[in-house]
């Protein structure tokens, strides 16, 4: 290929020798195409920005004039776009010629058009407001009988276009998709999926037609079609099953050369429309035995057919394996995969073994034996030129990680971050040590050594929750108490060790991690004073390099030290500087370690030692200020009003103009007090800070209890329970395993000749120490993720967790393990105490409010009735959670009556939330798994349930769920037992937050268990989610409604047909409500108001009028994508009656 | 899917980019010249695929690139391309060029931009691949080139860009009298079988 491209830009200047008959300036007979020319010789023979940023703005004035002058043709028009686009390219704002673009592709001719059309793509982004101006012109061109303008308007619609116009253009392009030309019909398919990208619910109707494309008789386009379904089946696999069968006949046909030749890429039949399917059929047969099995054949075929010459085999190949690996295992399948991955391991290529180690990567998660076959190659690649070879090599090494080779893994980690310096790899990277360290440290020495290197490495680039996880670790300790001890005297000692050294600069977030730790535990040293220890904070402190965050944390260890060593001058001296600091937030620490100073045992009741995981309770009412607010109030101060309203009530105030839609005047009085945002609390009087403070409790159920470190709750993993089986296990096979690597490599030995180099030994030996503990596990878990590690740094058992979690969910209503009936009966307990403890507060309000009332006798009418509203809340809420939402499916019920202690407890719980009917999950003569869902009012609960059908007992049976990013999911203590007896079920239960809107999601995890005297099963299943599912009623009054209209900027309509009369509204919502838990609030005429939120708390509401025969339904909300999906959601409901 | 694909001379001049997602110029600028930096920073015989480039989106794209004499060709794909895929298509890609502009060098791509614009437009739509069947491109960009032809006139200077550059010491080429738009809408065109 280098000969095509001979000639080299040095030359360029050269060609561009100034015309000795042209000369001087440009004059403007001068053709464009050597302007276009002169532009580009000065920009190569530019030596600075500096020049450059002059060049071009004096270019760009030239071409404001020309673009501008009404004698500028066309013609020339095009030219300067080309000049543009360059400019544009090079950073340049060229602004003022977009208008120009758009024209040139309205006006020009054919080929004007084009570079109209060009520059219109590459200047606009899809929210620019000038596309508006394209529309037109897009539609007339698609109406062209030119298909030339037709191709270039379908190009311009799937590279930009505006979302809100695509019903103008739609209709236009669908009917493309029938076009006799088959290059139309294949552009309209990607345009259509480019619709489906940015607007799915706007396609949704096309999708018979997009199966109508994947059988086009012409190849082309049912290559385009497949990037469609590609999309769609990555969305949602089950949707499409179906299709296996034909996406296999098409890969056979394409497999077996029956396409025409012109499709051949150096010989290999449409190498790119084979690696679509393969991906395709990865994607549907995963988790799914039945679809898989349709496609060991082809995929046989493919794997034997791909013979290898030539880079594009090697693409198929890759592909090939990625898919055998990803679908229901075949072992004769998985020995050709893993015989085409050495191809690639042991291949002299660069790129191929590249891909070779991401292959293993991979793998090696489902069959970490694989390593140890290809373990030579692997040791090469670490040392390897390449840095990205190198990095795909540690990720590898990652994957197989285990408490044996963990110091050398980690080792090879580090030394690879010592030479780097993107910041993105030791972002990666240190997260990666640091979770190993956490996970299989072997001892007190390494850990803490590790971590500091991974601190001051990793610096302030690394994810804060590593620093948080490690304090957090070091302060709750293990299961024995002077292990940890000594851990925290190790930190101690090393941080100090460390701060000793003259002239070395640590990251401000290892400074702030020490300054803890230092405040935290320094008591535990015998040699040192806590004086000594203030000291060099102290020195830290003063030092100019410390930002003033670092500095907060740094006299926040001062000040928990200063007990210890209360007679320190030094701390004297502290105070003395820091009161007069400029820094405020330093001058008020400073202050307040003063007057601590003065009291010292307030000082030592304050700040105990080692209490850092104590809990603390805060009382987030604030009740103690009750008397003074009362006091105030009597006084006639004004009721405290909460930061948002009165903002609102600003607004309002500042507006002339009433736009509000529902002309529901709201009054800033006392009436208008309500929260609009007042989730879930439909009717409660606000007024005084108590009640906020109570509200407050209610909305921020988990944070009853405060943590130190607990800035998001942490994920409960599951090995407090199931630890104790795990470590059982692997204790025999370690053995094992230390003889698998002997006999390994001795038979390496013999088998290679006997002038084994130095370095080969080496070599031999990092591999021994890399690949210890890996293989023989794969009998046990061929097709699961082999995670039986036995963690060193085990959390403490959750104990502590389930204390918090009990006390924060007796506000909720929660439906409570079921397994044991004591705590069902005491959650119910503290909840009714709540609900007592809330209407005494009420109460109170109640009685100090009409102290108020005496001074204000005007407004004395309508607080009284809201205040007996209020007071009658607590019952009222009762109802609106419990009965309201009743909805018993007692088909579901009925289904699953075969177990009665699973029935049983289903009704338990369909008595306080709604919920889903049984899915069954899995289902063998051993067990049955099924799920499902319960929509509570602060999060989606999952249940899975599985039942020992079989005669004998099952052991560890186990659930776990592999991490999502879209999901926080949350185990919800279930008491659980070793030995699940014959014809029991027990339960799984996780709550399930969402972490970032979507609209579909899968939520995947695994069962295993053991029968009496098996080997372990593991089964693995997967759910879908959707965001209908964290879509709860909002139940605010109309008022509020119509506050809360105008404060959102995000809306959608849409009309949908109805066939029914107009008196169907109330149906219609009442069907809503149902089915999409969204909350009718009015009923106005032909009107309707219904509000809704996704959790945590984004509102939605939706305004609905009948019109005729046609309902037009109005969504806003501060969200932008919820109104779209639900007006979707609506759709398909509404037509579903 | 494709995210973004830049062509730039060793002397780090970037010749071409063409964007699939919407990034704001200044954004874009960060991405040229990251990718300028990652790429440079590249040594012969390693293998053709980067990762990451915090940039243009997070850990899963990568990019994937490819020298020719004085030439980069840079694709950034996320993680549902296939490497060698894209390895392949770019050599389709520069195989096509070769064709159409027959012996393509460097300065062929400075001064037709509009026209690899177009060329890449045939065989990746919005971020997907469209057409792997250089012939086919070919045609195509031929069938164009017709219609080019018969407009001639000055708008056919563009096509002549080069030789009007190689031939400096001629006087300026003489133009046809531009024959309008008449011959433009006949959907003459043989590619479109």
């Amino acid at each position: 290929m280098s000969d095509i491209v001979e000639k080299t830009l040095t030359a360029l200047p050269g060609l561009f020798l100034p015309n000795p008959q042209g000369g001087g300036p440009a004059a403007p007979r001068t053709s464009f195409s050597s302007r276009l020319g002169g532009l580009i010789r000065a920009i190569t023979a530019l030596t600075s920005k500096h020049e450059e940023e002059k060049l071009i703005q004096q270019e760009l004035n030239n071409l404001k004039v020309t673009v501008s002058a009404p004698t500028t043709t066309l013609k020339m028009m095009k030219e300067c776009m080309v000049r543009l686009i360059y400019c544009e390219m090079l950073g340049y704002d060229a602004s003022f010629g977009y208008i120009h673009a758009i024209k040139l592709a309205q006006q020009g001719n054919l080929l004007e058009k084009r570079v109209g059309y060009l520059a219109v793509s590459l200047f606009l982004h899809e929210n620019h407001e000038l596309l508006l101006l394209l529309v037109n012109t897009v539609v007339k061109d698609l109406q062209s009988t030119n298909l030339v303008e037709v191709c270039m308007a379908l190009t311009v619609v799937s590279q930009i276009f505006p979302r809100e116009m695509i019903p103008a253009v739609l209709p236009l392009i669908e009917d493309k998709l029938q076009h006799p030309k088959e290059i139309i019909r294949r552009k309209a398919v990607l345009a259509l999926y480019k619709f489906h990208l940015i607007a799915p619910n706007q396609v949704q109707h096309i999708h018979t037609k997009f199966r109508k494309a994947l059988c086009d008789r012409d190849v082309g386009v049912m290559a385009a079609s497949l990037h469609i379904y590609l999309r769609m089946i990555k969305e949602n696999s089950s949707g499409y099953k179906d299709l296996t069968g034909s996406f296999v006949t098409i890969l056979k046909q394409v497999v077996g050369g029956k396409l025409p030749v012109e499709f051949n890429y150096h010989s290999v039949p449409a190498p790119w429309l084979q690696i679509q399917l393969l991906r395709i059929l990865g994607l549907l047969g995963k988790d799914d035995q039945r679809t898989s099995e349709l496609m060991y054949d082809v995929l046989d075929e493919s794997l034997r057919r791909a013979e290898l010459n030539h880079n594009i085999t090697y693409a198929i190949l890759f592909e090939c394996v990625h898919t055998v690996y990803s679908i229901y295992p075949k072992s004769e399948l998985l020995e050709k995969a893993v015989k085409c991955i050495g191809k690639f391991v042991l291949s002299p290529k660069i790129n191929l073994k590249y891909l070779g180690l991401k292959a293993l990567t991979y793998v090696i998660q489902q069959d970490p034996s694989l390593a140890l076959q290809h373990q030579m190659t692997i040791i090469e690649c670490l040392d390897h030129p390449d840095p990205i070879i190198k990095r795909e090599t540690l990720e590898l090494l990652y994957r197989i990680t285990n408490a044996q080779n963990i110091t050398v893994i980690v080792q090879k980690m580090l030394e690879y971050l010592q030479q780097s310096k993107e910041e993105y790899i030791i972002v990666n990277l240190v997260g990666k040590i640091a979770e190993l360290a956490e996970k299989y440290a072997p001892d007190n020495a390494w850990f803490i050594q590790t971590m500091n290197a991974v601190f001051s490495v990793g610096g302030d680039v690394m994810h804060p929750d590593i620093p948080n996880d490690f304090l957090r670790l070091l302060a709750e300790g293990f299961d024995d108490e002077a292990e940890d001890q000594q851990l925290r005297l190790y930190a101690v000692e090393s941080y100090l060790t460390l701060l000793d050294m003259e002239n070395v600069f640590y990251p401000q977030r290892f400074i702030q991690v020490m300054s803890w730790v230092l405040g935290e535990y320094s008591y535990l040293l015998d040699k040192e004073t806590p004086e000594e220890v203030v000291t060099r904070l102290y020195k830290l402190l003063m030092s100019d390099s410390i930002s003033s965050e670092t500095k907060a944390w740094l006299i926040a260890a001062v000040i928990k030290l200063t007990p210890q060593a209360y007679a320190s001058d030094i701390i004297e001296r502290l105070i003395q500087d820091f009161t007069v600091s400029l820094d405020t937030c330093m001058r008020q620490h400073a202050f307040e370690l003063k007057q601590l100073h003065e009291n010292v045992e307030l000082m030592k009741t304050l700040f105990p030692v080692d209490k850092s995981s104590e809990d603390m309770v805060v009382d987030a009412s604030l009740s103690f200020l009750d008397g003074f607010v009362a006091e105030g109030l009597s006084q006639g101060a004004a009721p405290y009003k909460p930061h948002h309203q009165r903002q609102e009530e600003k607004l309002s105030q500042e507006k002339v103009l009433n736009f509000e839609p529902y002309g529901l005047s709201f009054s800033s009085g006392i009436t208008g007090r309500q929260s609009p945002a007042g989730i879930s609390l439909g009717s409660d009087v606000s007024g005084n800070s108590a009640d906020t403070g109570l509200k407050e409790t209610n909305s921020l159920q988990l944070e009853g209890v405060k943590k130190l470190w607990g800035k998001e709750g942490y994920l409960p993993k599951k090995e407090s329970k199931a630890g104790d089986k795990m470590e059982a296990l692997p204790i025999p096979q370690e053995s094992g395993i230390m003889e698998n690597v002997d006999q390994a490599i001795p038979s390496k030995n013999q088998s290679q000749s006997l002038t084994q180099s130095k370095e080969e030994e080496e070599k031999q030996l990092l591999a021994s120490s890399l690949f210890v503990g890996i293989g023989s596990e794969n009998t046990i878990n061929l097709m699961g993720k082999a995670d039986t590690m036995s963690h060193k740094f085990r959390r403490k058992s959750k104990v502590k967790e389930a204390k918090s979690g009990e006390a924060s969910r007796a506000h909720s209503m929660a439906c409570s393990s079921l397994s044991s009936q004591s705590r069902v009966a005491f959650e119910d307990d503290s909840y009714l105490n709540t609900l007592q403890g809330r209407r005494d507060t009420e109460l109170k309000k109640f009685s100090t409010n009409s102290e108020l009332l005496d001074s204000e006798s005007l407004k004395e009418l309508p607080s009284v009735k809201k205040l007996s509203d209020g007071s009658l809340s607590a019952p009222s809420l009762f109802a609106d959670e419990n009965i309201e939402i009743l909805h018993l499916p007692s088909s579901s019920v009925a289904s699953a009556a075969n177990d009665i202690s699973l029935s049983s407890s289903l009704l338990e719980e369909t008595t306080e939330c709604m919920q889903s009917s049984l899915m069954k999950v899995y289902n063998n003569e051993t067990v049955s798994v099924s799920s499902y869902k319960i929509w509570k009012d602060d999060c989606l609960l999952m249940i899975w349930s599985l039942t020992n059908k079989s005669g004998s007992e099952l052991k560890s049976a186990n659930l776990e769920i592999f991490p999502e990013e879209n999901f926080k999911t949350t185990e919800r203590p279930v008491c659980s037992l070793p030995v699940m007896e014959t014809e029991s079920t027990k339960n799984f239960e996780y709550s399930i937050h969402m972490e970032k809107p979507f609209t579909e999601g899968t939520l995947s995890g695994f069962v295993n268990y053991q029968l009496m005297d098996t080997h372990s099963v593991q089964l693995e299943f997967s759910i879908n989610l959707s965001l209908l599912d964290f879509i709860r009623p909002l139940k605010i009054s109309t008022e509020d409604f119509g506050k809360l209209w105008l404060s959102f900027a995000n809306d959608v309509k849409q009309n949908i047909k109805t066939s029914e009369p107009q008196d169907a509204l109330p149906t219609t919502l009442q069907m809503l409500q149902q089915k999409l838990r969204l909350h009718v609030i009015d009923i106005i005429g032909n009107e309707g108001l219904l509000a809704c939120q996704l959790l945590p708390s984004i509102p939605c509401l939706l305004h609905c009028r009948v019109h005729a025969d046609v309902l037009a339904l109005w969504f806003r909300s501060s969200c932008s994508a919820l109104p779209d999906y639900l007006s979707y959601q609506c759709q398909k409901a509404i037509e579903g009656l | 899917m494709i995210k973004g694909i830049l062509i730039f001379n060793n002397h780090r001049k970037p010749w071409l980019s063409k964007f699939y997602q919407p990034y704001s110029v200044d954004k874009q600028q960060q991405i040229i010249r990251e990718t300028l930096h990652l790429v440079f920073k590249r040594d012969e015989n390693v293998c053709n695929f980067l990762e990451g480039g915090s940039l243009i989106g997070g850990f899963d794209n990568k990019l994937i690139y490819r020298h020719y004499a004085t030439l980069y060709f840079v694709f950034c794909v996320d993680s549902s391309g296939s490497e060698l895929g894209i390895l392949d298509l770019i050599q389709g890609f520069v195989e096509t060029l070769d064709k159409c502009f027959e012996n393509v060098c460097e300065l062929d791509l400075i001064f037709h931009v509009d026209k690899v614009h177009n060329i890449l437009a045939e065989m990746v739509m919005g971020g997907m691949v469209l057409e792997t069947n250089m012939n086919e491109t070919v045609t195509q960009t031929d069938a164009q080139k017709k219609l080019e032809k018969s407009e001639a006139g000055l708008a056919g200077a563009p096509a002549r860009a080069v030789s009007a550059v190689k031939n400096m010491n001629l006087p300026e080429i003489p133009r046809n009298i531009s024959i309008g738009d008449i011959s433009i809408k006949v959907p003459n065109l043989p590619s479109f079988k």
